[in-house]
C-alpha cells in the first residue's frame, strides 16, 4: 500500500511536469548567472535596487492579473487605473494628509475593479470587452482630472517609492508580501481555491453550490486593488504623476502571468510561478539595458521569450 | 473480398487499453448490428471507422486495401460515413443548405436556389424522408426530424459504408418505420449499413450479422435467427439482469419532493410529481422531452414560469442552486464533463468541492479534514486507483469519474437526490454499483429521481417511473411488472 502510494507521486511524469512548471524559475536563474558573469555593472548596489524598484508595479499588477486570468477572464483597464490612482494621490496630496490621500487613490483602483467585476459578473458581459472599455474611460478620467503631471513638493510624497528596509526597497517588501498573501489567499483559502475552480469549469462549481458571480467580482476588485497599489507606489517612486503613465502595462502584467504557466483559458497557474514571470521580465529589462541594446530590440526580444517559454509548458503538458 | 475488414483493431489512451482487438468483417448488403452496455467500446469504434481516432494498433481494409482513416475526410474518400447520436447541423440554415453544403447547383457562378431545392426534395424522397420540408431552417425541425436530416446529409455523397450511431433513439412511429425501410433499401443497394443500437427489437429484426461488445472487445458474434434477446442481455451485461439491479423492497415515507403544476416555457408544463423518503422514482422521455430541463429547475439551477415546489411538505423558491442545497437536494448532471468535474483539479478538490466552505479552520481550507473526508468517499464508493485523490479527475475511467461526483454530493449527505443520466459512458460493474448505491441511499431514507433514457435501467432500479413526453407527464407505471413497451409507448404518445 505504501508502496504505491510512494510511485504515483514520483512518477517520471510527475516529476517533469514539477521540473518544467517551474521553467520560469529557472530561466531566471540562467539569465541572473549570466548576467553576474558577463557585466560587472550587474551586481552594482544600485543596480540591484532599481531592479528592485522597477518590478514592483510589473509584480503588483501581474498578482491581480494573475486572480482574474484564473477566473478565465482578463483586465486590460490595469495600467488606466495606475494612472488615474497615481495623479488623483498626487493631486488630493496638497489638501489631504498624505496617507488620506494614498487610500484615497488605493480605494479608486478597488472601485474600478468592483465596476469592472459587477459588469462582468451581474451582466455576463466579455471581459475583454468590459475592461477594454474601461482602459479608455479611465485614462480619459486621468486626463480630465489633469491634463498637466502633478508633482507634490513635499518630500514626504517621495517617502514611500525610496525607503529601504536594510538593502531591499520598501516598495518591494510590499509587493512580496501580496504575492505571500496572495498565494495564500489562492491555495489554501475557499474562496482562493473557488476562483480556481471557476476557471476550470464554471458550471460545474456554480451547480455544486459555490456563487460564481461573487468570486469573479472579488477577482476583479483584487486586480483593482492591485493597480490602485501599484499606481500610488509608482508616483511616489518617480516623484511625479503622469496622467500618460501606465500606457502598455496590462500586457508586461499578462506575459508574466503567461511565462508563469498560467493559462489564459483560466483554471491553470500560481503565484509562485506568476512571480517568476515578474522577475524574468524585469532581467531581461535590465540586463539589456546594460549592454545598451536599443529599446526596440528589448521588445522584439522579449515577445520571442513569451513565445519560446509558452513553446515549453505546451511540450511538457503534452507529454503526461 | 470482403467490404468491410478489421483485424485485431486496438484503441489506447494515454497507454490504457480501451479496444482490445477488434475483429469485424462486413460485405455488401449485410448489416452489422453492434450491441453492448456503456462503456463496451462502442464508441470508440465507431470513431475509429469514422477516422475521428486513429488506432492504436490493427488493420482496416476497405475493399482489401489497408486504410487508417486519419480524419473524417479521409473516412469520407473511401465512402465510409458516419452518422452520430449528437446533432451537428447548423441550426440557422435551412435544410437544403445542411445537406448540400459545398456542392451547391450554380447559374453563372451564383448560386442557384431553385435548384437547390429541387434537389434536396428529390433526394429526401427519393430516401423516403418525405415529411422533411428542404425550405425549413433545420434549428426549427424536432429533434427526430434533425436527426432524419442527418442521415440524408450522409446519404448524399452515396457511400459504400454508412455508420449509424443509435438512430432511432431519438425516433418514434413513422419516422421509425421509414428509418427502417430506409436501411432495408440501402441494403438492397448494396450498402453495408453499421447499425449501433441499444433496442435489442430492432438489431433483432433489421441486422444480417450481430455483433456482441462487452469491456472492449467483440466477446459473440451471432445471427438473429440463432439467438434472442435474453441471451444478448446476457452476453452484453456478462450476468443476468436479476444480478444487475437491486431487489427494490422500499418502504416510503412521507412526501420529501413534489412539485404542483410546474413549468418552464416551452420545456415543461404542468408537472406534478412527488417522491417520497426512501423511494427512488424513475424519469424517463426521450430527448427533447424535457427531462434535463425539469431537474436543472427542480434544482434551482433555472427558474420555474409557474408553478411550486415543496421540499418536505414545505414550499420552496430556489433561487440559485445554492438554496436548493440548503433545502437538501443534490445533482448529478448529465453532461459529466460540462458540468460535473473540474478537469485540472484533483479528485479530491472535485469531491471537496460542495464542502469547500463548510470544512474551514482559522479561514483557511482544513486539509486535513479534507483529506479524510474525501478518502473515506474513496474507500466507501471503492474509486479507482485507490490513491486516486491527488490525481488530477480527468485521468480516471468515465465510471470512476462519475462516482467521483456522486461522492460530492454523498458528502453533502441530501434529502433528495436527483440522477441525471447517471451510467452514461459507464461501465458495467461502475453501474452495478451506481445501483447498489442508489438502493442503499434510498434504505436509509434518501428520496432519489433517477432520470434515464435506458428503458431496462429506468424498471430495473426503480420503484416507480414517471414518463414525460413534449414537457407532460404522459404516464405513470409502477416498476415491478411493468414493460419496456408500456414505457415507450407512454414516451412516443401511443399508449392504450
Amino acid at each position: 500500500m505504501t508502496l504505491t502510494k510512494v510511485d504515483e507521486r514520483t512518477t517520471p511524469a510527475a516529476r517533469i511536469q514539477l521540473t518544467i512548471a517551474h521553467a520560469a524559475i529557472a530561466l531566471v536563474v540562467l539569465v541572473l548567472a549570466i548576467a553576474a558573469v558577463t557585466t560587472d555593472a550587474f551586481l552594482t548596489q544600485t543596480n540591484l535596487t532599481n531592479l528592485l524598484k522597477q518590478m514592483v508595479t510589473t509584480g503588483l499588477l501581474a498578482y491581480g492579473m494573475l486572480v482574474v486570468i484564473l477566473t478565465g477572464g482578463i483586465d486590460l483597464s490595469v495600467g488606466s487605473v495606475v494612472a488615474f490612482a497615481g495623479i488623483l494621490t498626487a493631486g488630493l496630496s496638497s489638501g489631504l494628509p498624505l496617507p488620506v490621500a494614498m487610500l484615497v487613490g488605493i480605494a479608486s483602483g478597488i472601485l474600478f475593479g468592483l465596476i469592472n467585476g459587477v459588469l462582468v459578473a451581474r451582466f455576463d458581459l466579455a471581459p475583454f470587452v468590459v475592461t477594454l472599455a474601461a482602459l479608455t474611460t479611465i485614462r480619459g478620467l486621468a486626463f480630465v482630472y489633469s491634463d498637466v503631471p502633478i508633482a507634490p513638493e513635499e518630500e514626504s510624497f517621495f517617502w514611500l517609492g525610496s525607503a529601504m528596509l536594510g538593502p531591499i526597497p520598501l516598495t518591494t517588501v510590499i509587493m512580496l508580501a501580496v504575492f505571500v498573501a496572495g498565494g495564500v489567499f489562492l491555495s489554501r483559502t475557499p474562496a482562493g481555491r473557488s476562483i480556481v475552480a471557476i476557471g476550470g469549469n464554471a458550471e460545474t462549481v456554480r451547480l455544486a453550490g459555490i456563487s460564481v458571480r461573487k468570486h469573479v467580482l472579488l477577482a476583479y476588485t483584487i486586480s483593482g486593488f492591485c493597480a490602485g497599489l501599484a499606481g500610488v507606489i509608482l508616483a511616489s517612486r518617480v516623484g511625479i504623476a503622469q496622467p500618460s503613465v501606465g500606457v502598455a502595462f496590462e500586457l508586461d502584467a499578462i506575459a508574466a502571468c503567461v511565462i508563469g504557466g498560467a493559462s489564459l483559458a483560466g483554471g491553470k497557474g500560481s503565484a509562485l510561478a506568476t512571480l517568476g514571470g515578474v522577475l524574468v521580465l524585469a532581467l531581461i529589462n535590465n540586463l539589456l539595458n546594460l549592454y545598451n541594446v536599443q529599446s526596440f530590440w528589448q521588445q522584439v526580444l522579449k515577445g520571442l521569450i513569451i513565445i519560446a517559454v509558452i513553446l515549453v509548458h505546451r511540450a511538457s503538458r503534452r507529454r503526461t | 473480398m470482403k467490404l468491410l475488414q478489421l483485424k485485431d483493431v486496438r484503441k489506447a489512451y494515454a497507454g490504457v487499453e480501451v479496444l482490445h482487438g477488434v475483429d469485424l468483417t462486413g460485405d455488401r448488403g449485410e448489416v452489422i448490428g453492434i450491441v453492448g452496455a456503456n462503456g463496451a467500446g462502442k464508441s470508440t469504434l465507431i470513431k475509429i471507422l469514422a477516422g475521428a481516432e486513429t488506432m492504436t494498433a490493427g488493420e482496416l481494409l476497405v475493399d482489401g486495401e489497408s486504410t487508417t482513416p486519419g480524419s473524417p475526410h479521409d473516412a469520407h474518400r473511401h465512402g465510409i460515413r458516419t452518422v452520430y447520436q449528437e446533432l451537428t447541423l447548423a441550426p440557422e440554415l435551412t435544410v437544403t443548405e445542411n445537406l448540400l453544403l459545398g456542392r451547391f447547383p450554380r447559374r453563372r457562378r451564383l448560386i442557384d436556389w431553385r435548384a437547390a431545392h429541387h434537389q434536396a426534395r428529390d433526394l429526401l424522397d427519393d430516401i423516403g424522408f418525405t415529411s422533411i420540408d428542404p425550405r425549413q431552417k433545420a434549428g426549427r425541425l424536432s429533434v427526430a426530424k434533425q436527426q432524419m436530416v442527418e442521415i440524408a446529409k450522409a446519404l448524399v455523397s452515396k457511400p459504400r459504408i454508412l455508420v449509424l450511431d443509435e438512430p432511432s433513439a431519438v425516433l418514434a412511429g413513422s419516422d421509425l418505420a421509414a428509418l427502417f425501410a430506409l436501411v432495408r433499401r440501402l441494403q438492397q443497394q448494396d450498402t453495408l449499413v453499421v447499425y449501433i443500437s441499444h433496442r435489442l427489437v430492432e438489431v433483432l429484426d433489421l441486422a444480417t450479422q450481430i455483433v456482441v461488445m462487452k469491456d472492449g472487445a467483440v466477446i459473440a458474434t451471432t445471427t438473429p435467427d440463432r439467438t434472442d434477446e435474453d441471451e444478448l442481455i446476457r452476453l452484453m451485461a456478462g450476468r443476468r439482469l436479476e444480478q444487475i439491479y437491486p431487489d427494490r423492497r422500499a418502504t416510503h415515507g412521507p412526501p420529501a419532493l413534489s412539485t404542483e403544476n410546474l413549468s418552464r416555457g416551452n420545456e415543461f408544463r404542468d408537472i406534478d410529481l412527488t417522491i417520497h423518503k426512501g423511494e427512488v422514482v424513475g424519469l424517463f422521455g426521450l430527448v427533447g422531452s424535457g427531462r434535463t430541463e425539469l431537474a436543472h429547475c427542480l434544482f434551482g439551477a433555472t427558474h420555474p414560469t409557474g408553478g411550486r415546489i415543496a421540499v418536505g411538505g414545505r414550499p420552496h423558491t430556489f433561487r440559485t442552486p445554492q438554496d436548493a442545497i440548503a433545502a437538501g437536494l443534490a445533482l448529478v448532471t448529465e453532461d459529466r464533463k460540462g458540468s460535473g468535474i473540474v478537469p485540472d483539479l484533483t479528485v479530491r478538490e472535485n469531491v471537496a468541492l460542495t464542502t469547500l466552505y463548510a470544512t474551514t479552520r482559522g479561514g483557511l481550507v482544513d486539509g486535513r479534514a479534507q483529506r479524510r473526508a474525501v478518502e473515506t468517499m474513496v474507500d466507501r464508493l471503492d474509486i479507482r486507483p485507490a490513491h486516486c485523490a491527488t490525481m488530477p479527475i480527468v485521468r480516471l475511467s468515465g465510471g470512476n469519474q462519475q462516482k467521483a461526483v456522486l461522492a460530492k454530493w454523498l458528502l453533502k449527505q441530501p434529502r433528495v437526490l436527483i440522477l441525471d443520466e447517471p451510467t452514461r459512458g459507464v461501465d458495467m460493474a461502475t453501474r452495478v454499483a451506481i445501483y447498489r448505491m442508489v438502493d442503499e441511499l434510498a434504505r436509509a431514507g434518501v428520496a432519489v429521481l433517477l432520470i434515464s433514457s435506458d428503458l431496462t435501467e429506468v424498471l430495473g432500479a426503480t420503484d416507480r417511473v414517471l414518463v414525460l413526453r413534449e414537457g407532460r407527464i404522459a404516464g405513470e407505471l409502477r416498476s415491478e411488472g411493468a414493460t419496456e413497451d408500456q414505457v415507450l409507448a407512454y414516451s412516443i404518445g401511443r399508449a392504450a
